[in-house]
């Protein structure tokens, strides 16, 4: 039987397991939308912005480890995408875009709602691609989720014309697909594997470093064994948090410009540092040329060019984080790992760091700290919440006083740094699993970026609970101001006229608010008993910092832990390091 | 330090703009690219000539290697291999100037494609050095145009199968996968 590009277009869907569909229809993509509507297995999600629908498909494909499906209109509705294909590019999250394309015999004529997306898209997606023939579809969907998910996972579009949805053809299911200029290598290198077993078993100050990386490739378990076997001390990246349990005794916390003092410190003064899917990203390192000036590097990861890009490695092994884990552990259940007794010295070294500087904040009796609103979800969720947050402080602080003991339990952007990503993330995050708590740590400047997904929660009543941390600011960005703009808060005020109580009954949610710190906790109980979408407006200390900090172009030994003048005194901070720098 | 990087890639719509904005959108530099097909329909080899201390050289081999479309990275760099130009030169030639121009398209084994009374068009292949060598003994003739093609490199026989190498380790060739990094 013949079927048109649409039906095929949904079959091939069916087929890949996909059950979420995101997205918003238009001129072009119609005859899709005409299939979907008798579609069962389908369920599709109708967000309110492209831009929102996009940051939906990474939310579930965060909470799932599967792609995140996205299917949108061309022109507009397509570039209204980009932002969140970025996103997902950056942080390698799955995905796959379908956009809606004119017909072909009008591409390039500059037709209504045309684009050149491919163009646009090809330095931000994985792959992408424009079907011309619709005997061609079902192999394009078989390899945009083929190559979204395989690998270093990354956003694939698929560019669809409509005469090409129209077009029928037999369909024909590709059972198996390959690639012949793509095959990631999974299997690590056994002579490089070996080598870095040798280098486990004499290390005496080591650490590992792990990422997202190991999230992707569902490698928590051999991380964990890797650990307890070596007992080595570990310490997680923004996008890893969740990989390693939050509340494990060899766990350090989070590094980097805003990680605790004592895991900083101890990849700084290591003499081996295992790099387990992790990219040595700027936030992370410091000052390269000051980055862990005695240490041995061993650094696995999936992508070849992740290697030597920014820090030069001494082992390196790509590979599939599980696979290259699996194998290092065996190796090292028979070669041995040492005597755990040459690292104690380390260990005393790290208790001590953990004592001089705790992630710490002075709540005092009046006015409500920002921290202390993340304690208390953490508590009331017993750190079994899935967690988005947006960017900026609240980020911070929510990676910082959130223990994160379950993998994907934690959703934010990390490398583009998306303001407006947090809502429509939780909203695929629970799509993800309908019976999750999800809870959406947000700030007053970034969740209006994103605001009106709060229709789409509404619509599909969906429990996710988000947290405004309001402090009146563009928090980090008023924080840099304060530190290295000599506080001339330049467009950082965001100021006090949105009340997010009405906006949220406005939208049909609960709204919430607490200004003291008596009344977190009431209102967090609140937010939790009703069933729906609840919006809390926690209005917090304005002029609270992110503590600790590594400023921009300083080395991971010289973290500031207070405000000015203790800055000044340093005169480490120079106004040149600020540059480039905008949002955490 | 130049670079020459044979890349063999997919006869697709799209690949040259994503070899290029490869390179443009992360700050490398091409000197020349030129491109053509190979006896294989489905495929094209692309010669580039780019710039770059060892890290950026190893980056662009890496990034080339991860774009989807392309099949295989060499870099001939450090290996055996031949490599080509050909430039079209319109040059000033009346009385004697005429003469002297043949004697030096003689000496270089080029050849006069278009003659005019008063211009001669020589064709000359070659490696970059000759051809800037003819250049400068063109000059005092007057050169009116000039146009040159990018280079294109084939590695000799012995070295053809050896891939980049740093370290003693093999880098990322597609072919070679088992030997990664």
């Amino acid at each position: 039987m013949k079927l048109s590009g649409a039906q095929i277009l949904i079959e091939c869907l069916k087929r890949e397991g996909v059950k979420v569909v995101f997205g918003y229809p238009g001129g072009v993509n119609l005859p899709i939308f005409d299939v979907l509507y008798d579609e069962k297995e389908i369920e599709f999600i109708l967000c309110r912005h492209e831009q929102g629908g996009g940051h939906m498909a990474e939310g579930y494909a965060r909470a799932t480890g599967k792609p995140g499906v996205l299917l949108v209109t061309s022109g507009p509705g397509a570039t209204n995408t980009v932002t969140a294909i970025v996103d997902a590019y950056m942080d390698s999250t799955p995905m796959v875009i379908l956009t809606g394309q004119v017909p072909t015999q009008m591409i390039g004529n500059d037709a209504f709602q045309e684009a050149d997306v491919v163009g646009i898209t090809r330095p931000c997606t994985k792959y992408n691609m424009l079907v011309k023939d619709v005997n061609d579809l079902a192999q394009a969907i078989k390899e945009a989720f083929y190559i979204a998910s395989s690998g270093r996972p990354g956003p694939v579009l698929v560019d669809l014309p409509k005469d090409v949805m129209l077009a029928k053809t037999e369909f024909k299911y590709p059972e198996t697909v390959s690639v012949r200029s793509y095959s990631p290598i999974l299997k690590g290198n056994r002579w490089q594997i070996k080598q870095a077993a040798e280098e486990i078993a004499k290390a005496r100050r080591p650490v590992i470093y792990a990422g997202g990386g190991v999230l992707h490739s569902g490698a928590w378990q051999e991380l964990l064994d890797l650990a307890e076997m070596t007992q080595f001390p570990v310490t997680l990246t923004l996008m890893g948090l969740g990989a390693f349990p939050g509340q494990h005794p060899l766990f350090l916390g989070m590094l980097g410009m805003h990680g605790t003092y004592c895991a900083n410190m101890a990849m700084h003064d290591a003499d081996l540092i295992v790099a387990v899917g992790s990219r040595f990203d700027d936030r992370v390192t410091g000052k390269t040329a000051s980055f862990a000036p005695n240490a041995r590097i061993v650094h696995i990861d999936i992508d070849p060019t992740s290697i030597h890009k920014n820090i030069k490695v001494h082992v390196p092994i790509v590979g599939d984080v599980k696979i290259v884990l699996r194998e290092l552990n065996e190796v090292l259940r028979t070669s041995g790992t040492g005597s755990a007794v040459r690292c104690q010295e380390w260990m005393d070294q790290i208790e001590n760091w953990k004592i001089e500087h705790p992630l710490s904040y002075d709540q005092g009796d009046s006015i409500l700290k920002p921290q202390y609103v993340i304690e208390k979800i953490y508590e009331m969720t017993q750190g079994n919440a899935v967690i988005t947050t947006d960017v900026g402080q609240h980020q911070m602080w929510a990676a910082q006083f959130y223990k994160f003991n379950h993998p994907r339990t934690f959703i934010n952007s990390g490398g583009l740094g998306t303001m407006g990503y947090g809502l429509p993330a939780a909203i695929g995050a629970q799509m993800a699993n309908r019976d999750s708590r999800v809870v959406c740590i947000s700030g007053d400047g970034s969740v209006i970026m994103n605001i009106q997904e709060l229709v789409t929660a509404v619509v599909y009543n969906l429990n996710i609970k988000v947290a405004i941390i309001n402090n009146k600011y563009l928090g980090m960005v008023r924080q840099w101001q304060q530190l290295f703009y000599k506080g001339r808060y330049s467009s950082s005020f965001m100021g006090d006229s949105t009340d997010f109580v009405k906006l949220a009954e406005a939208f049909g949610a609960v709204g919430l608010r607490a200004t003291k710190f008596g009344e977190v906790e009431s209102v967090l109980e609140e937010a939790f008993r009703v069933t729906g979408p609840v919006v809390m407006d926690f209005q917090v200390d304005p002029y609270e910092n992110c503590y600790p900090m590594i400023p921009a172009g300083a080395g991971h030994h010289e973290m500031v832990f207070k405000d000015p003048e203790a800055i000044d005194q340093k005169n480490s901070i120079k106004e040149e390091d600020a540059e480039g720098v905008l949002t955490a | 330090m130049q670079h020459i990087i044979s890349v063999l890639v997919e006869n697709k719509f799209g690949v040259l703009a994503r070899v290029s904005g490869l390179f443009s959108g992360r700050g490398f530099n091409i000197d020349s690219l030129s491109v053509g097909p190979t006896l294989d329909p489905t495929t094209s080899m692309m010669t580039i000539v780019t710039a770059g201390d060892d890290r950026i050289i190893e980056q662009i081999t890496k990034q080339l290697n991860k774009l989807v479309d392309v099949i295989r990275v060499v870099d001939l760099t450090d290996k055996e291999y031949v490599e080509r130009e050909t430039a079209l030169i319109k040059i000033r030639a009346q009385g004697e100037d005429r003469s002297e121009a043949l004697r030096i398209v003689d000496i270089f084994r080029a050849r006069v494609v278009d003659s005019t009374p008063s211009t001669y068009t020589i064709e000359i292949s070659g490696d970059p050095k000759k051809i800037g060598a003819i250049v400068n003994l063109l000059k005092p003739l007057g050169i009116k145009e000039f146009i040159c093609t990018g280079r294109i490199a084939i590695p000799r026989e012995e070295a053809k199968a050896v891939a980049v190498r740093e370290e003693g380790i093999p880098l990322p060739v597609k072919d070679r996968r088992s030997h990664l990094v």
